[in-house]
This record gives structure tokens, C-alpha cells and sequence, in this order.
């Protein structure tokens, strides 16, 4: 049978992966977005298994939730990136320091 | 091995290595492409995990919608990559260190020691007559009805969002006024000028 630890390590290899993946890409605001989504994804899939092992909906109303959010805000990260490219020509993140951040 | 722990493997085998391609290749379309086969071998583990309504949801919504959103917006613009991937060789090292870290921390915690089939038993499973989509219904709209409506007015938020950050308005753009052309007089469109027959030559 397949264990509670299985999934988990799944997430946590997926989530490292990702965390590399803005390591990496740190340039491609493309790319950091699908890494955010690759994260969000780990997180899921441990509320899942969590709500399976344990027999709780709970976790699957708020994996519910985090796809929610997570389409606003990958929706609202693009439409900013559009708007970005449409005044600057760039999505270089060293482009992006007219705010001397 | 039975067949559920090969169709585990099997699955967990190709999200890993499209979650490694979706970070490491070159071309960002290539790169989405493998985010989407990524979230179809995720939605394969939660059906085991008897997720069936959040398995077909995030094919639905995040296949559907939210990658081809992705898509679309990677071929709409014109990304020179180039300069994008500098650095990507002399991140590589600090990156995969700290990954390797993390997934090592959280195996010791997460590992079979506190997780595993002696601590946590693998739950009975349910019968051919349960339905997932039913009782995360029954849940959703009477305990969390308020955070469902407040999830609403987030996606309204995000409508509006995008459609207001993305809009412009191009001065030179011609269009009618309605409003304009219907109060319209004659005598504003129409001018009676006269003149005398000319004689034929």
C-alpha cells in the first residue's frame, strides 16, 4: 500500500524543484510564475493526501480554494506581465528598476 | 508491488521529471507544455487519493484555462530568450544545493519514521456508491458557504484586474458616438445650395 510519507516526499521533491526553478530562472518572469504553480501544486497534493489519510473533507474545501486563488492570481500576473512588455519591451527582471527597488 | 503502487510510481516518475524539464528548458512554450504534462500526472495521484472532483478540476480549470492562458500570453509576446538564461549555469550549483537541502530536511521529517503505514494507516477506502463531488458539495455550500462567496469575489476582483491592466485606449482609434448620431438635426447633415442652370454650351 502506498503511504502517507510517499505523497509527502512527492510534495516536498516537487516543492524543491520549484524553489530551484526561481533559482535558476531568476531573470524569466514566465518562468517564475510556472514555478509559483508548480509550489502551489506540491502544496495540494499534500492537502490532499492529508484528507484522505486522516478522512477530513477539509483539506480538499481548501485545496478548492488554493485553485481559486491561484487562477486570480496567475491571471492578474499575467496581465501584469503583458502590460510590462507593452511599455518595455522587456521581462528581464534586472530590466524591471525604475522604482530603485 | 501491486498495481496501485505502479500507477503511483508510474505517475510520480513523469511529474518529477516534467517539473524538472518545466524549470530547465530552454524555450518558455516547451516549458508550459511540460507544466501541463505536470498537472495531468498530478491529477492521476489525486485520483488514487480519491480526489475525484479536485483530480477533474484541475484538469478543467488549470489545463484548460489557466495553461492556456499561459500559452497564449508566451506566444503573444515576442521574448528574446538569450538574456534571460545568463546566469542560469552560474545559478545552477547554489540552486540545485539549496533544493537538494530542502527536499533532504523535509524527507527527515515527512520520511516513513512519522508518516509511514505504521503511523498513519492507509484509510479502508470507500464503496462503488460514494461520490466525492457529492460530499465536498455538502460541505462547501453549508459550512463554507462565506469563504465560497468570498472566492467569488476574488475571481470578480481578478476579472476586473486583468481586464482594466490589460485595456488601452488608442487615441487614434475611430468610433461612433450613438448618442451623437441620433440627436442629429437635418439641417446639421443636409445644405440646399441654390444655383442657376448652366447653359449647354
Amino acid at each position: 500500500m502506498i503511504a502517507l510519507s510517499d505523497y509527502l516526499i512527492l510534495g516536498a521533491i516537487l516543492f524543491g524543484l520549484s524553489v530551484a526553478g526561481i533559482f535558476l530562472n531568476r531573470k524569466n518572469v514566465i518562468i517564475l510564475l510556472m514555478s509559483i504553480e508548480l509550489m502551489l501544486l506540491a502544496v495540494n497534493t499534500n492537502f490532499v493526501a492529508f484528507a484522505y489519510f486522516l478522512g477530513d473533507t477539509a483539506g480538499q474545501v481548501f485545496v478548492f480554494f488554493i485553485l481559486t486563488v491561484a487562477a486570480a492570481e496567475s491571471a492578474i500576473g499575467l496581465a501584469i506581465l503583458i502590460v510590462l512588455f507593452r511599455n518595455r519591451h522587456t521581462i528581464n527582471v534586472d530590466d524591471l528598476n525604475s522604482m530603485k527597488g | 508491488m501491486t498495481f496501485e503502487k505502479f500507477v503511483f510510481y508510474v505517475f510520480a516518475l513523469i511529474l518529477v521529471y516534467a517539473a524538472v524539464r518545466v524549470i530547465t528548458v530552454r524555450n518558455p512554450v516547451h516549458a508550459v507544455l511540460h507544466l501541463v504534462l505536470a498537472f495531468f500526472s498530478c491529477a492521476a495521484i489525486w485520483l488514487l487519493l480519491e480526489a475525484e472532483f479536485l483530480a477533474i478540476t484541475l484538469v478543467l480549470v488549470y489545463v484548460g484555462a489557466v495553461m492556456v492562458l499561459f500559452l497564449f500570453v508566451v506566444m503573444m509576446l515576442d521574448i528574446n530568450v538569450a538574456p534571460l538564461r545568463e546566469g542560469f549555469i552560474r545559478y545552477l550549483p547554489v540552486g540545485a544545493a539549496v533544493a537538494a537541502l530542502m527536499i533532504f530536511e523535509m524527507f527527515l521529517v515527512v520520511g516513513a519514521r512519522y508518516f509511514g503505514t505504521q503511523a498513519v494507516p492507509v484509510p479502508p477506502g470507500h464503496g462503488p456508491d460514494y461520490s466525492n463531488t457529492r460530499e465536498l458539495g455538502s460541505v462547501l455550500y453549508t459550512d463554507y458557504v462565506y469563504p465560497f462567496e468570498i472566492a467569488a469575489v476574488i475571481l470578480l476582483v481578478a476579472i476586473i484586474a486583468a481586464i482594466a491592466l490589460t485595456m488601452r485606449r488608442r487615441p487614434q482609434t475611430k468610433y461612433q458616438n450613438p448618442s451623437q448620431q441620433v440627436i442629429v438635426r437635418r439641417d446639421e447633415r443636409v445644405r440646399l445650395v441654390r444655383m442657376d442652370a448652366e447653359k449647354k454650351g
